[in-house]
């Protein structure tokens, strides 16, 4: 059998454990769900008179909110899926089926792809979910075509996997799943300081570098293009580079700490 | 200490079948600390070999580093007649492993977690199926088969780890403490099994601090001790390292003690305990004789006790701390 081929079927047999385990466990993946629906339902149902009166220039209605938001709550889906990655991740190298696989004559990184390709598809589940729940309180893509749709999953899906990538470095740095959670806090954090709930222009002169410099921020903007037609401008390249360059980075340092010798 | 104790024995004038694990100066280190200093073994195909040797003596690091787990630091290492250094990959296709700790999917059932093994080793799916049911019915799985297998007791857990070891058809095995933590009953299942698979030609390396379970399993032990090999050979020779055994007379009145004492010659003396060790191999006709003795010269005992060396005794001598006193049936000299 040759290399890749090895690869190939190798890591499919370990996608398959994963699903297995996401099927067989499904509070993990549903609990990192809640969180995106309740910021979503508390920022349009409970803050969203004010909200909506600070963008648009003022005078927006709530339903302009709604369209505002979305595309950030969606992002902020996918990172909290991942934070389930980072945990999943940490809590299985601590398995001693981890060991067992080392020693077999598998493609070594099979385990790794087989956690990532599972974490992608369950980001891309979750995010159809929270959008179901965002269609049913209103929100509506403006004219967008069936290519822009295509073009807007295939860039959440480029985030899932270069953010996943991450969590899994993060997961296997991690002694334990409650390490992992606290490491991988960056990718809860850093949508809620993005233009996800408000625009940059919005914010703190001071802070609006933090805002704008960082993955989330170019990502959403280029979400919300897509899906409402607003200027995409320069962040849709912006946030292809950050996603391709977390998924080499997450992808080289998880293979070198996965490639150590285990403690 | 030294570590030609006894020399390595060779088959049957010096025919070597051979080797499926041979190592020669195996060290590995983890900062200042030295775990394995410069170890030496040779098991021959389809025998079982016992690494015995207390906790901390390096047993699980030798398994590790042989099972392509970790990297040696030093060491010319074959498994299977291939370089753990240069084709790990191709070790890892002969060998199997299971370790201390159950390496088991405890979120998915136990027949998932023989099918996961069965497409790992790119099984067909109906071949899979197959080898899964027979090594499950084998391992008196059956029932549990379709239960998580985090719900099994423990040894069901081990039992279900070395069913899974099996599914790619091993010809050399590492078994890391197999009975650990097992109670009684399933120590002697998992003894039938270790049996079993040896009468199929497969080599067992196991590593154990029973030695029970050693003199039990193994043709070859190595006693490991402070990361060297303290001794090795079979069970017989190394029963033979210590010296003979003995019958222990000891007496309740010192006075009783004292004119035994002169009164034989030859004899151990333990002052303290009133005791008198007079060296006999145990047999029935040395044993009479030892009595004809002592009833010619008139001396009885309070108790008398015969003691023949076996692995408790060489395990003693050999890893036993050079500071503490040592135990009565303990040869006086240290080995250390």
């Amino acid at each position: 059998m040759s290399a890749l081929s090895l690869a190939v079927r190798d890591s499919n047999t370990m996608l398959r454990r994963n699903l297995l385990h996401a099927r067989r466990y499904p509070s993990l993946t549903l609990n990192l769900l809640l969180t995106p629906v309740v910021l979503l339902l508390l920022f349009v149902y409970i803050f969203g008179d004010v909200m909506s009166a600070g963008i648009g220039g003022g005078g927006a209605d709530r339903s302009e909110y709604i369209a505002y938001l979305v595309p950030g709550i969606l992002m902020m889906t996918i990172g909290g899926t991942v934070v389930g990655t980072a945990v999943s991740v940490s809590m299985d190298m601590t398995e001693g089926i981890i060991a067992r696989f080392r020693t077999m004559a598998i493609h070594r990184g099979s385990v790794l792809v087989g956690h990532v390709i599972g974490s992608v598809l369950q980001a891309i589940a979750s995010v159809v979910l929270v959008g179901a729940v965002a269609v049913a309180i209103g929100f509506r893509s403006t004219n967008a075509t069936a290519l822009e749709w295509l073009a807007a999953f295939g860039l959440m899906a480029l985030v899932a996997l270069a953010l996943t990538w991450m969590a899994v470095g993060m997961g296997l740095v991690s002694p334990n799943a409650e390490a992992a959670g606290n490491n991988a806090l960056p990718l809860i954090v850093l949508p809620l300081i993005s233009s996800a709930f408000v625009p940059i222009d919005a914010m703190p002169g001071w802070f609006q570098p933090v805002a704008e410099y960082q993955p989330f921020t170019p990502a959403i903007e280029t979400l919300r293009g897509l899906l409402l037609g607003t200027e995409i401008g320069h962040n849709g390249w912006i946030a292809i580079v950050w996603c391709l360059g977390l998924t080499v980075l997450g992808y080289y340092w998880s293979k070198a700490v996965f490639h150590r010798d285990p403690k | 200490m030294p570590s030609s104790v006894m020399p390595t024995t060779r088959q049957g004038g010096g025919q070597l079948s051979p080797a499926a694990v041979s190592a020669v100066g195996l060290r590995k280190s983890y900062g200042d600390k030295t775990v394995l200093d410069g170890i030496d073994l040779r098991i021959p195909a389809g025998s079982v070999f016992a690494l015995l040797g207390p906790n901390g003596a390096g047993k699980t690091t030798a398994v590790k580093i042989l099972s392509t787990l970790i990297t040696a630091d030093a060491g010319d290492l074959h498994v299977g007649g291939h370089d753990l250094a240069t084709d790990p990959q191709a070790v890892r296709a002969a060998i199997g492993v299971t370790g201390q700790f159950s390496a088991v999917d405890g979120l998915i059932t136990g027949e998932e977690n023989m099918l996961l093994m069965a497409d790992l080793h790119h099984l067909s799916k109906p071949e899979g199926r197959r080898t899964a049911a027979e090594l499950l019915d084998r391992f008196d799985l059956v029932e549990a088969a379709k239960k998580p297998a985090s719900s099994y007791s423990g040894g069901m857990k081990r039992r279900l780890d070395l069913a899974m070891t099996l599914v790619g058809g091993p010809r050399i095995i590492f078994l890391d403490e197999p009975t650990t933590g097992l109670d009684p009953r399933s120590r002697h299942n998992m003894w039938g099994i270790i049996r079993e698979l040896v009468s199929d030609g497969v080599t067992v390396f196991l590593t154990t601090q029973y030695l029970e379970e050693a003199d039990e399993l193994a043709d070859r032990i190595a006693v490991l001790n402070d990361g060297k090999i303290a001794a090795q050979g079979s069970a017989e020779e190394l029963k033979r390292l210590i010296p003979g055994g003995h019958v222990r007379l000891r007496f309740a009145d010192p006075a009783a003690y004292q004119s035994a004492a002169s009164a034989l010659r030859e004899v151990t003396r333990d002052d303290e305990a009133l005791a008198l060790q007079i060296p006999s191999g145990g047999s029935q006709r040395e044993l009479r004789s030892i009595l004809d003795w002592l009833d010619s010269v008139g001396i009885e005992a309070d108790e008398l006790t015969v003691h023949t060396p076996d692995l408790d005794d060489v395990f003693f001598a050999l890893t036993g701390p050079a500071d503490v006193p040592t135990q009565p049936n303990q040869p006086k000299e240290n080995v250390r």
